[in-house]
């Protein structure tokens, strides 16, 4: 399955459908007047496909308000979409009722970003992992025990027996964002979902933890989006990159092309902003583009990105929508700067 | 230290512990620094380390459990802490230092509009009469990239990129020596971000200011620093100047953080630092990262001195050979609670 063809209907995705579908997603949140009468929508997410094959790491990159947690929001099935799909292994998640979510949900996992608010206080570690093993109608506590204990020591939070007891305010920030990671697997999911798992965490804790999900996604073969707004550790993460703005998908390529051969100027003004540790960076001023992310309620008419970019084309990118350009193998950008065949610009 | 030479500010064993029902805690623990005129000093350290506690330190605005408060902070040659209260917050608090607090975003009054918070201090130090201090203000918007029209905003009608840099703008209103800048960025996009630190170089440059910078990302850091100081554990444990930091810092602590810095480019694989920072409130008696340090000996249960090598200065036993140790003078007992 290869990202040239979003749009394969599963049927006709040969033997094996991708694990994860997500066809022409739109989350649209309703606006009201005075609390009833529609006033128009946030489109948090507009038209975004991708699949995800079993046991891919992607990276979902984009600035906060872009639409990535709405993007993963209805991938886990927490808003509905306001039109468009996601299939699960060929199967709508939202066509098999409540029973099919409860199904479709326990086989994914997610990682909250902030540890400290995942995990509730009053609970001690066993009883934050054995409740997902209750949820999932194990009955025997001795096998829920030892479930708990396996995970324990697959996040590294060894010997298990002394985390057990304790509660999420006697450990450190790295230890309950483990506790986090370990809840997420304990049911032996087929997807993650991590929404920006490093971020509230120091420095030289981050690496530890991002060398531990990746560890664990090598060992299940489990298929990651990892959501975040830092290009610069998804390449420890991830194969692929999609870039977000104002909710589309800008960018879709290798991590090895978005870092090396950046097509969109977003993508480029978003490199060229993070700084590496470099006595040099004091001495000059960094090239950004000016202005903020736009509104989703009423986004920019063409090219959403087109007030703040560099390289526009007059009469053009702010007209027409962009389409999404094959730029070289498996690397897609909507830019109109890589279209072969432009509308003549109208201004 | 060469005593001829002049500092903007320097801190001589400032000590800063708070009492809790455990004990004393030993946020600020003995530490010296010193800043030039017209100079960046990044101060770089995880969350715990007692970054935020320093600033509070300098800028006295403190807890009210304070166990332990001491030390000599000269600014231009006056030591400071010689001041009471009253005269520190007429004269220097606002005057002479000011200060971007962590999350300042979130820092502005929700309840007052942005221009008048900006031009507050000048009404309160300066004695100006409103509509003089609003014409500041406005100036001072358009400096910092905040459109005009903002002036009479509240603040939640600020995207949070605003609202930072309308607290940059009241941090400068009163002309200050030396503004404190306490992780400006941190909640911040990438491309706000670079924005932010574009202002804050232009008014470097511009106006001459001074900044203590303090961030635990290292990245960043290198964004503004002339010098670069490394705490850990209550401690400076490095201080050099920048280019010879990001070149090769000397402290162990110091070069498995800048290892554990996510890339870009490169192919270097990426490390981290195993276990925990010491609780401060029973702080080994060594040195306090000897329990994490790979180059850990047997000397390292001892508390290690300064030393100086090669203009830089380090905490740490390796450095005994090559450097002179450093020595403080011993402090007259000041300001304590």
């Amino acid at each position: 399955m290869t990202l040239t063809a979003p749009v394969a209907t599963p049927a006709t995705a040969a033997q094996q459908p991708p694990l994860l579908s997500v066809r022409n997603l739109r989350v649209w949140y309703a606006l009201r007047k005075w609390g009833f009468g529609l006033a128009g929508y946030v489109r948090a997410v507009d038209d975004v496909s991708f699949d995800l094959p079993r046991g891919e790491a992607i990276a979902v990159v984009g600035e906060s308000g872009c639409g990535k947690s709405s993007l993963m929001r209805a991938i886990l099935g927490l808003v509905r979409p306001h039109s468009g799909q996601i299939l699960f292994e060929g199967q709508d998640i939202w066509a098999g009722g409540r029973e099919g979510m409860r199904r479709y949900r326990m086989q994914v996992g997610y990682v909250q970003q902030d540890p400290y608010g995942a995990l509730p206080p009053f609970m001690s570690v066993r009883r934050i992992l054995e409740e997902p093993l209750i949820l999932a109608g194990i009955k025997d506590r001795k096998e829920r025990l030892e479930r708990i204990i396996r995970v324990l020591e697959e996040v590294k939070m060894s010997p298990p027996e002394d985390f057990l007891n304790k509660f999420p305010h006697m450990l450190s920030g790295g230890q309950q964002q483990r506790v986090v990671i370990a809840r997420a697997i304990i049911r032996d999911p087929k997807l993650l979902v991590a929404d920006e798992p490093v971020s509230m965490l120091d420095a030289s804790v981050r690496v530890e933890i991002l060398k531990l999900l990746r560890q664990i996604q090598e060992e299940h073969n489990l298929a990651v989006i990892y959501i975040t707004h830092d290009l610069s550790t998804v390449r420890y993460f991830s194969e692929r990159i999609f870039v977000m703005y104002a909710g589309k998908l800008i960018e879709k390529a290798s991590v090895k092309d978005i870092l090396e051969s950046p097509r969109h100027p977003y993508t480029k003004a978003l490199l060229a902003a993070i700084p590496e540790p470099d006595a040099e960076n004091a001495k000059h001023l960094r090239e950004v583009p000016p202005g903020e992310p736009p509104s989703l309620v009423n986004p920019p008419s063409g090219c959403r990105f087109h007030p703040r970019c560099p390289e526009i084309l007059r009469g053009l990118c702010e007209v027409k929508e962009p389409p999404e350009v094959e730029v070289g193998p498996a690397h897609l950008t909507s830019c109109w700067l890589y279209a072969e065949e432009r509308p003549s610009r109208t201004a | 230290m060469a005593s001829e030479q002049r500092y903007l500010l320097k801190v001589e064993d400032l000590v800063l512990y708070f009492q809790t029902r455990r004990g004393l805690v030993q946020a600020v623990d003995h530490v010296d620094f010193h800043l030039g005129e017209n100079r960046a000093v990044v101060i770089i350290g995880e969350s715990g380390c007692g970054k935020t506690s320093l600033t509070r330190a300098i800028m006295r605005l403190l807890p009210r459990n304070v166990g332990r408060f001491e030390g000599r902070v000269y600014l231009d040659g006056e030591d400071i802490m010689l001041l009471d209260d009253e005269e520190f917050r007429t004269k220097i608090r606002w005057n002479k230092i000011t200060w971007v607090p962590q999350a300042a975003m979130n820092a502005l009054n929700p309840v007052i509009r942005v221009g008048e918070q900006v031009a507050e201090p000048l009404i309160l130090h300066r004695k100006m009469s409103k509509a003089e201090a609003l014409d500041r203000a406005r100036e001072l918007f358009q400096y910092v990239g905040v459109p005009e029209a903002f002036l009479t905003r509240y603040p939640f009608e600020l995207s949070g990129g605003m609202r930072q840099r309308v607290a940059i703008a009241m941090a400068l209103i009163t002309d200050p020596r030396l503004i404190v800048l306490d992780e400006p960025t941190s909640a911040l996009d990438v491309l706000t971000q670079a924005n932010i630190y574009n202002v804050l170089k232009k008014i470097k440059w511009e106006l001459g200011a001074s900044y203590i910078l303090i961030t635990h990302d290292v990245a960043t850091a290198s964004e503004l620093a002339d010098d670069v100081a490394v705490m850990y554990a209550g401690q400076i444990v490095e201080m050099s100047d920048a280019e010879s930091f990001f070149k090769e810092p000397l402290h162990p602590y110091a070069r498995l953080l800048m290892a554990s810095v996510p890339r870009l480019h490169g192919d270097e694989e990426l490390e981290f630092i195993p276990g925990q920072p010491p609780s401060l409130l029973n702080p080994p008696k060594g040195c306090r990262f000897a329990d994490r340090c790979p180059l850990a000996f047997a000397k390292c249960q001892e508390e290690p001195p300064m030393f100086r090598v090669d203009g830089r200065m380090v905490k740490c036993w390796l450095f005994e050979d090559q450097g002179e140790v450093v020595i403080r003078e011993e402090t007259p007992a000041v300001a304590g609670d």
